[in-house]
């Protein structure tokens, strides 16, 4: 999809602010611009994660890609992904006092849902 | 260690896959040599050599020396299947390439998760842990055999980017592309889930070094007008660059991908060297990995080569860390073995010819290059400004500000917009609840460690007994999951050709058959490309393709390349081989001489004016034969063939050297059997030693013109010595 309005080439006009600097005032504020850009997005992903963060998350804790999915999928479907799906199967692991994996696994099958939820106080 | 002699087991590497722990891992740079000699010479900018090699062709001339540029050397590999890309690797590391780069195959970015098994791609390799596991082993192989460590690198986006670069981190990748801009422009990938996965992505390469690569240079390659978008492209390095630092990466792993705008017939250099050196002063606590303009690049290889070069003058007058080498045949085929050759060899020719180059000369800072640096600078600030005053980087994107073909600020309309909420993966981004945690090391932002009784600094998978990154046997391994694609039934296909005596030719899978031939028609473009095709049927060739034609003239010449398949094979264990000289030594051919004087008659024969190649054969000075004790009377060139043939009758000679550089119309054949008959005429052959020497002479076809040998490129005086000394005794063996 390609939009945007064309305009003549007014640099000269709009350069004006900028002829006064020297070099090094020029890359800092370029880089002072870059930053003002750059850090909303920065507090964006410091607050967010996504399915395929979680995933990355699941495999680091050492399960098979085809298992992180579907991990992430029952999570999701429970509305648990806020919570982090790792957490969700670290806090089944404490509860059932089972392994990390076979908390993954069980997981995987839909069980012991109701209990992590209750556990994190939230409602369903 | 690997034997040079032999093939590299592709089975033996597919083997145990599931135990393979890599050598080492991130980014590896090249050692600098301050103080290289390399025959009689002084280097400037290389790196350690490496302990085996292919020099180039010219090396020969100078002791075989091979010194490498101070670059890393990047070549992209992926052929679609990559136990074939294992044995180009290997090709690829002797010409000196130490940055190994696998493009994946075509939709792998819109792949929700990792792609595992072995399945063929398309237009790249589907990127999965056995397939990084095989080729990082045979890496690891290879390296050792080179003597330098090799760097393997893919890419890291799509809508599985952390999934991918936790991957990467356990297999020993060494570097990565990754840019959330790439995912937002080219792929249609949600704006924000692709900056949310970006930060995740980049902590985890930054945990292993893993050097990463933003994504740039495809602004060049797309934008209509490719050098208006100068300012852009700055703007663009500054996000990603930024935020990858704001995500944990350390200076010294981001690289910016940074491509000369334009091309000749436009004048290069004014336009792509003021940019080059804006980039660098704005960019300067960056790395730089120079990447070859190819948006202007078709099918002619020489075209691109040129380009290639013109690129590296700049990475020298400048600075790059990295230097691509974008495969001359690129703008016509998936790259073929080669090509990736030829450009490592480009690439080492080039940077190596330009060795101190700025001890040499220097960049101006005034006039105009001052002027166009200033203005590319002011002009990406100017761009920042306006982005940031429409509300930031993601309304200026659905704004259409990115890849808009105008030198900003001017615009034409034809940028890329994508909506905020738009896109693939869309609303697929959820907020972290206060509560939110993630047992594991390398995960960006918020993780509330405390309600487990954790401190910031403690790395949370101490709850869960250690993740992967510290215990590596938890890693979950998957070998195949398509019984009707995978690395086994390809190998079934063409296991004839594995470990026998069989063989066909290749340009980039093991017995594809494909040849090139090359054709000069004197006629038009049209007509040449239908006799060309018509050419290939009666070669009995397959699938046969135009991939190149070149205008000489629109009537008197076009040249045309066509490839196709052939359908047999050969068996090389029915070959005869050319037999390999067996040498006297210096010391058996000085004592033979001393007891069996030998006088020789040398020259260059017809209308024939080159002289150096017979000079090198005879001088003391260059090693000649008369170091070892002949009498040698040299005539000179253009020699008439009885002037040389009287002068042995006078001389009494033992033989005759003549020398035959000129080969047009088959003169130097002719020339021999001329020699030879005149010989014959004077009554002299049998007694006499004929010999003849040049560029385009082969022994066999020497031999039927009459004379006793013929030697060719590459001859040295020993060669001739032992030959003289060995027909002398057998003509004189009655004689004792």
């Amino acid at each position: 999809m390609n939009k945007g309005n064309p305009r003549m080439d007014d640099f000269e006009t709009r350069r004006s602010h900028l002829q006064t600097l020297n070099d090094e005032e020029l890359k800092q504020l370029f880089w002072s611009l870059a930053n003002k850009a750059v850090s909303p997005l920065i507090d964006l992903a410091k607050s967010h994660t996504s399915p395929a963060i979680e995933r990355s998350i699941l495999l680091r804790m050492g399960f098979s890609s085809i298992e992180a999915k579907v991990i992430v999928e029952k999570v999701m479907d429970h509305h648990l992904i806020g919570k982090g799906a790792g957490h969700v199967v670290y806090r089944y692991s404490t509860f059932y006092k089972v392994s990390i994996r076979e908390a993954g696994l069980s997981l995987m099958k839909d069980q012991g849902f109701e209990s992590i939820i209750n556990s994190f106080g939230v409602k369903e | 260690m690997i034997n040079p002699n032999e093939h590299l087991n592709i089975e033996e590497i597919l083997k145990d896959l599931d135990q393979y722990v890599p050598k080492r891992k991130g980014w590896t740079w090249r050692t600098l040599e301050n103080n290289l000699e390399m025959n009689h010479h002084h280097y400037s900018d290389v790196s350690t050599p490496l302990t085996q090699y292919v020099p180039l062709p010219a090396a020969k001339y100078f002791n075989q020396i091979d010194p490498q540029p101070i670059q890393v050397i990047t070549t992209e590999i992926a052929s679609g299947r990559f136990e074939d890309d294992i044995r180009r690797m290997r090709m690829a590391a002797w010409h000196g390439a130490d940055h190994i780069m696998v493009i994946r195959t075509a939709g792998q970015s819109h792949f929700d998760g990792l792609i595992e098994g072995t399945p063929q791609g398309v237009g790249g390799v589907p990127i999965s842990r056995k397939q990084i596991r095989a080729q990082r082993k045979a890496l690891d192989l290879i390296e050792d055999e080179v003597g330098r460590p090799i760097n393997f690198h893919s890419y890291v986006s799509g809508v599985a980017g952390p999934d991918i670069a936790v991957m990467f981190a356990e297999e020993g990748v060494n570097g990565a592309h990754q840019d959330p801009q790439y995912n937002v422009l080219y792929r249609n990938i949600n704006m924000i889930r692709s900056f949310v996965d970006a930060a995740e992505s980049k902590k985890i390469m930054a945990y292993e070094n893993i050097l990463q690569i933003d994504g740039a240079h495809n602004a060049n390659a797309t934008a209509m007008e490719a050098w208006k978008i100068m300012p852009e492209l700055l703007v663009q390095h500054a996000i990603n660059s930024l935020f990858s630092e704001k995500s944990g990466m350390n200076n010294n792993y981001i690289a910016l991908s940074t491509v000369p705008p334009s091309a000749s017939p436009e004048p290069d250099l004014k336009i792509n060297l003021p940019y080059a050196v804006a980039l660098r002063d704005f960019f300067s606590r960056y790395k730089f990995r120079a990447q070859m303009n190819t948006k202007y690049m078709e099918s002619s290889t020489r075209d691109a080569t040129v380009t290639h070069v013109l690129n590296m003058m700049i990475s020298k007058l400048t600075s790059a860390d990295i230097q691509s080498t974008i495969t001359p045949d690129e703008g016509r085929n998936v790259p073929w073995h080669m090509y990736n050759v030829e450009a490592c060899d480009t690439a080492k020719q080039a940077l190596i010819g330009m060795d101190g180059l700025l001890e040499l000369v220097e960049v101006k800072k005034d006039g105009f290059m001052k002027e166009k640096v200033r203005e590319i600078k002011e002009r990406a600030i100017l761009f920042f400004e306006e982005l940031l005053e429409v509300g930031g980087y993601f309304a200026s994107v659905e704004k259409g500000f990115f890849i808009d073909s105008g030198n900003y600020p001017e615009r034409n309309g034809d940028g890329i917009s994508r909506k905020i909420n738009g896109g693939i993966s869309s609303n697929s981004v959820f907020e972290r609840d206060l509560d939110y945690f993630a047992p594991v090391p390398a995960h960006f932002g918020y993780n509330n460690v405390k309600q487990y009784g954790l401190k910031e600094s403690d790395n949370p998978s101490i709850l869960i007994g250690g993740s992967t990154f510290e215990d590596r046997s938890k890693i979950q391994y998957i070998d195949e999951l398509d019984s009707e694609d995978n690395v086994y039934l390809r190998m079934k296909e063409n296991e004839k050709y594995r470990n026998s005596s069989l063989i066909k030719p290749e340009v980039q899978w093991l017995a594809d058959g494909v040849i090139v031939v090359d054709l000069t028609l004197p006629t038009s473009v049209i007509y040449a490309e239908a006799a060309a095709i018509e050419i290939g049927k009666k070669m009995n060739l397959k699938n046969i393709e135009v991939i190149h034609k070149e205008v000489l003239h629109p009537i008197e010449g076009t040249r045309i390349q066509i490839k196709g398949k052939i359908d047999f094979d050969i068996d090389l264990s029915t070959l005869e081989l050319a037999k390999i000289p067996d040498l006297l030594s210096d010391t058996e051919i000085r004592e033979y001489l001393e007891s069996h004087p030998m006088t020789i008659v040398a020259g260059t024969v017809g209308e024939d004016e080159h002289s150096v190649g017979l000079r090198e054969i005879i001088d003391i000075k260059h090693g000649g034969i008369e170091k070892y004790g002949f009498t040698c009377e040299y005539l000179g060139t253009s020699v008439p063939i009885s002037k040389l043939v009287d002068a042995a009758i006078e001389l009494n000679a033992d033989a005759i050297l003549m020398s035959t550089i000129i080969s047009h119309d088959e003169i130097h054949y002719k020339n021999m059997k001329k020699t030879h008959e005149y010989a014959i005429e004077k009554g002299i052959r049998n007694k006499l030693i004929l010999l003849a020497g040049g560029t385009q002479v082969t022994p066999e076809l020497a031999r039927i013109q009459g004379v006793d040998e013929g030697f060719g490129r590459g001859t040295k005086g020993k060669d001739v010595a032992s030959f003289l000394v060995k027909k002398h005794k057998e003509l004189h063996k009655n004689e004792n």
